[in-house]
């Protein structure tokens, strides 16, 4: 069983991941974790020592501090964690600090669910 | 007497032929004033609305999104629960749910095919905010436009609805280069003939099948010349035409003659934007029932000799 963290300030993110998770969840290979902006995310992290979530994945653009804000405190703090972006801007000035700052993968808005489920797969097998 | 009245006459004669004229140079400047005008009024309110309508299919884009996924996410569901309905034996009540799950789920899919609809119209808009990521090269437009006119020609023939089209190319070779942003301007010249044969097509169904036949032959005609700075590529087809009261509307953003899914409205608006990028200007003549010209002037790359 792997944690994962979602952040997005879009709440029905949640209710979205959930349904589209379902089955991963249900079967015990996955446990899904929820925060609504880079301070939540940061705090729940926190909360866990060690950390029980090995892999976040994160909105950029969000009131307060950024996703790329987010993913440097997270990778200062936390280095073993891993992060990935999710954005609706697939421009590649975003792709390019994300990358700089350590993230793992770029994915962009509309989310497309079989590719996450690719790359989740591979942190299981690793696991 | 006689003679100094015979000069009058001839120099009021005169005096009155310049007025004439003077009239006429005031008429003319005050009518391009006029024009000019409306012009920049036009082009103040593509720039706010292009500015507005990024910031908005943004903004948008989310929600499409959850609706999207979300009805995705439901069909699955009901797929599901139609094969458990499977396991139940059969009553009237179970015909019933059947049937209704049949419905929800067409209905599931239409809200999934118009959220598809409203996110291809959100990323045509985002076309017009796109910044400038592509670079400006020294181009032969002669290339350009055979290239994709042709391009847009297999497109239409490969499409729904085709029509036979004949090509009346003129091209001046002599013609100096310009300076280009290629994936930009190719959707320029791909978008005026997608609209070319569109009006074509309409011209030619609103004829009988019998006149059709005979008389009306669809024909592109593609043009370029040099006059002076300016490189100047006309495409006209003989089509439809523009009813001369929307002529001033066509560049307008959402503005669309096409009935339903057919148009977004956003080619010709972002045409026009892809063409004042390249600091070149986009001007239409037409006559209803006839024919409709775009121009697009460009400057050219002076040449070093």
């Amino acid at each position: 069983m792997i944690k994962i963290l979602i952040v997005d300030d879009e709440r029905d993110v949640e209710l979205l991941f959930r349904q589209k998770f379902r089955k991963e969840v249900r079967s015990g290979l996955i446990e899904l974790a929820f925060a609504f902006s880079g301070d939540e995310a940061l705090k729940l992290l926190d909360s866990e020592h060690p950390p029980e979530v090995v892999y976040v994945f994160s909105d950029i653009n969000m009131p307060g501090m950024t996703g790329l804000e987010l993913l440097e405190k997270v990778k200062s703090q936390f280095p073993a964690i891993n992060v990935s972006m999710i954005s609706a801007y697939g421009d590649t000035e975003n792709y390019k600090k994300a990358m700089e700052s350590g993230a793992k993968e770029f994915f962009t808005k509309p989310i497309d669910f079989d590719s996450l489920r690719v790359e989740i797969g591979k942190i299981i097998n690793q696991e | 007497m006689d003679k100094v009245q015979e000069d009058w006459i001839e120099k009021n004669k005169e005096l009155e032929r310049l007025l004439g004229v003077r009239t006429m140079e005031l008429e003319k400047s005050l009518k391009d004033y006029q024009e000019l005008q409306e012009q920049l009024l036009l082009q103040e309110k593509l720039a706010s609305l292009g500015q507005l309508s990024a910031g908005i299919a943004h903004e948008i884009k989310n929600p499409i999104n959850f609706i999207n996924n979300f009805s995705e996410l439901s069909i699955e569901y009901v797929e599901e629960i139609k094969e458990e309905l499977k396991k139940l034996s059969e009553t009237e009540a179970k015909e019933e749910i059947g049937d209704l799950l049949q419905d929800i789920k067409a209905n599931l899919e239409k809200i999934l095919l118009h959220g598809k609809r409203a996110d291809g119209i959100v990323k045509s808009m985002l076309m017009h905010s796109r910044g400038g990521q592509g670079e400006f090269v020294p181009t032969n437009l002669n290339t350009l436009l055979q290239e994709f006119v042709n391009l847009a020609f297999h497109g239409m023939r490969a499409g729904k609805t085709p029509i036979n089209v004949s090509f009346e190319w003129n091209l001046d070779t002599e013609i100096g280069q310009v300076s280009i942003i290629a994936e930009d301007f190719s959707r320029v010249i791909v978008n005026l003939c997608n609209n070319a044969f569109d009006a074509m097509r309409s011209k030619s169904n609103t004829l009988g099948e019998a006149e059709q036949k005979s008389d009306y032959q669809p024909k592109l005609s593609i043009r370029t010349k040099q006059t002076g700075t300016k490189i100047i590529a006309e495409i006209e087809d003989n089509g439809a035409g523009i009813p001369e009261p929307i002529l001033n509307r066509i560049l307008e953003p959402f503005f669309t003659t096409k009935k339903g899914k057919e148009g977004t409205g956003l080619g010709l608006s972002i045409t026009h934007d892809i063409v004042k990028a390249h600091k070149g200007t986009l001007s239409i003549s037409s006559k209803e029932g006839e024919f409709t010209r775009f121009e697009i002037s460009l400057p050219s790359i002076p040449s070093i000799k």
